[in-house]
């Protein structure tokens, strides 16, 4: 569906992509992950077919961007970062002025609004204009919008940005049985429980480049522990604690607020530190997430 | 199950589809009046019945206390003034479109990015933006001249021709403003600027009121080139008489050229701006 070779996006001196290699299946959820300014938005307008590339391939539904954007952009979904609804129309006309562009006759466009806000729940705000909605609400109708046309190929900027949990957790239910229909998903995201749930294969992108790639669990094998123990201190004692807990774990990862010690073992390593006179205020012993994959390859944490 | 679902699902590749140009400007056109249906009293008001107030105060109540003489190629004030003000009407609604708005299609609202990511090209959706400037010209020049054919501001059927005047001079101004709105990155100060210094001389001097005989020689150049002159003596021949074809070929010309040379710079600034 998504064929990038090299690909680069520059804006003037500024490289925001450097050469990425991409292939996305048709049919799966594929998610690019990363802090902020890594270039996500970047390649996925370069995707959407509104951004000329700077360098490398990129071959979209097997066309080339440059040279057929409007066919390619008859067959996306596209949900951008920041929502661009028109807000002095009701959140029907939305739809409808929007489907219009793709071709679509009245009748169709009719009933597929009826169907989208069905599926977005604003059913009983159909008739109101879209700037009385909440921020949760225009950010359904957007993504509400971007169904439309039934994409084959569906572009998610941060969807889910905004959204109460309900909402979020209805999204993905959606999203995941669009899947089931084939359609192929493109998504970027800051949460890490997102792209585990959501994403098939994801990237860690940071700095315009692609870190790793694979699936969440191959990425979380790859990068990270089996376990990770959490330990929290009182404000002052955690400095000190550091080296004396460095040899109980694979790695040791100061965050502000609270150590990480990646191993196997979390709770053996918890009852060493415990023998060693260590007092924290706290502890906790997890599985790995991608949040920790994250951390590692980035040394960021993805939660400011 | 899901290899029912595959088949059974409505596809993009199945339906959805590249419209032609002339079509997908013409949707934007549609978009617009989705828009406009719903606020047309308000909008009308301001765009059809505020040249109306100019001509009662001037043509009317002003003109009361002119003598029909040289200046006015003999006629009443009323019938003198009623054309030019059709076409500054036109083209301070023109302008007015061209500016604010547009800048919001890019920055504020940035709907110009949503029809964008669809198969809609930006040149596509200037044009768009073009013909509806055009369509809301030419509905408010309608109204304005039925009314002040109430009052008797029209001499004969000509005023058709002046209406489409009007609609044409507005939009060969609305082009070039179009350029300039998309190269506004700022709040769109420079915008009361270009009304303030470039709009509102224009239609004080370029002949609406009085003719640019009265303006001294050496500033007579900056009527000739003000794209209200050429409109008004083009309004002026068509409802009252009385201009030479080679002069209107001149004026239709000027006009020509600078929707040309508006159009192209604005189409070159759209796709600058939304193909990043
Ligand atoms: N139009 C532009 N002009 C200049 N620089 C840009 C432009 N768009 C993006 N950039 C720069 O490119 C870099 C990558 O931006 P991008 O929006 O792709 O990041 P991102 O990964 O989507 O970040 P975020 O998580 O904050 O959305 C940033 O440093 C940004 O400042
Ligand atoms: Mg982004």
């Amino acid at each position: 569906m998504v064929e990038a070779k090299a690909l680069a996006k520059r804006f003037g001196e500024f490289e925001a992509v450097r050469g990425i290699d991409v292939h996305v299946r048709r049919g799966e959820a594929f998610g690019f992950l990363g802090p902020n300014g890594a270039g996500k938005s970047s390649t996925m307008r370069m995707i959407a077919s509104v951004s000329p590339r700077s360098d490398g391939e990129l071959k979209v539904l097997g066309m080339d961007p440059d040279r057929e954007g409007p066919r390619i952009r008859a067959r996306l979904g596209v949900v951008p970062q920041q929502d661009n609804l028109d807000t002095e129309l009701t959140v029907r006309q939305n739809l409808h002025v929007y489907g219009r562009y793709f071709g679509l006759s009245r009748a169709r466009v009719r009933a597929k609004a009826e169907e989208l806000m069905e599926f977005a729940q604003l059913t009983d705000r159909a008739d109101d204009e879209v700037d009385s909605l909440s921020g949760g609400m225009k950010r359904r109708l957007t993504i509400a919008r971007s169904l439309v046309n039934d994409p084959d190929l569906l572009l998610l900027d941060e969807p889910t940005t905004g959204l109460d949990p309900q909402a979020r957790h209805l999204l993905w239910d959606r999203l995941f049985r669009l899947k089931t229909t084939g359609v192929t998903l493109i998504i970027t995201t800051h949460y890490m429980d997102e792209a585990e749930q959501l994403c098939d294969r994801l990237v860690v992108m940071d700095g315009g480049r692609i870190a790793a790639e694979g699936s969440p669990s191959e990425l979380i094998a790859r990068y990270s522990t089996r376990e990770v123990l959490e330990l929290r201190f009182p404000p002052g004692e955690q400095e000190p604690a550091v080296e004396r807990v460095t040899d109980l774990a694979e790695r040791v990862e100061v965050l502000p607020d609270r150590l990480l010690l990646y191993t196997a073992a979390g709770e053996a390593a918890l009852e060493q530190a415990h023998a060693r006179g260590l007092r924290p205020a706290s502890s906790l012993v997890r599985r790995s997430t991608l949040e920790d994959v994250f951390l590692r390859l980035t040394g960021r944490s993805l939660v400011e | 199950m899901s290899e029912r679902a595959l088949t059974a699902r409505p596809r993009a590749r199945d339906h959805a589809r590249v419209v032609g140009s002339w079509r997908a400007a013409w949707l934007r056109v549609e978009g617009h009046w989705t828009w406009y249906r719903r606020y047309w009293t308000s909008n009308l008001y301001s765009s059809g019945l505020q040249p109306l107030l100019f001509l009662v105060a001037m043509g009317i109540g002003f003109g009361s206390q002119v003598e029909p003489g040289a200046a006015t190629g003999g006629l009443s004030y009323l019938h003198y003034v009623a054309p030019a003000l059709l076409v500054a009407g036109s083209v301070q609604n023109a302008i007015g479109e061209s500016t604010y708005p547009v800048l919001s299609g890019f920055k504020w609202q940035k709907d110009y990015l949503a029809v964008t990511s669809t198969p809609v090209t930006p040149g596509q959706l200037l044009g768009g933006q073009l013909i509806w400037v055009g369509l809301r010209l030419a509905l408010a020049g309608t109204v304005y001249a039925l009314i002040a054919w109430a009052f008797g501001a029209w001499l004969g059927p000509g005023v058709a021709l002046a209406v489409l005047v009007a609609v044409a001079t507005g939009v060969a101004c609305a082009a070039p403003m179009m350029a300039v709105a998309a190269t506004t990155y700022d709040e769109g100060t420079r915008f009361a600027a270009i009304f303030r210094f470039l709009v509102m001389p224009m239609v004080l001097f370029a002949g609406t009121f009085f003719p640019i005989t009265q303006i001294p020689p050496g500033a007579r150049w900056l009527a000739w080139i003000s794209p209200l002159w050429h409109g008004n003596e083009l309004a002026r021949g068509a409802a009252l008489g009385g201009l030479e074809p080679l002069a209107a070929l001149g004026h239709v010309a000027y006009l020509a050229a600078l929707f040309a040379a508006g159009g192209l710079a604005a189409r070159h600034y759209f796709y600058k701006r939304l193909v990043v």
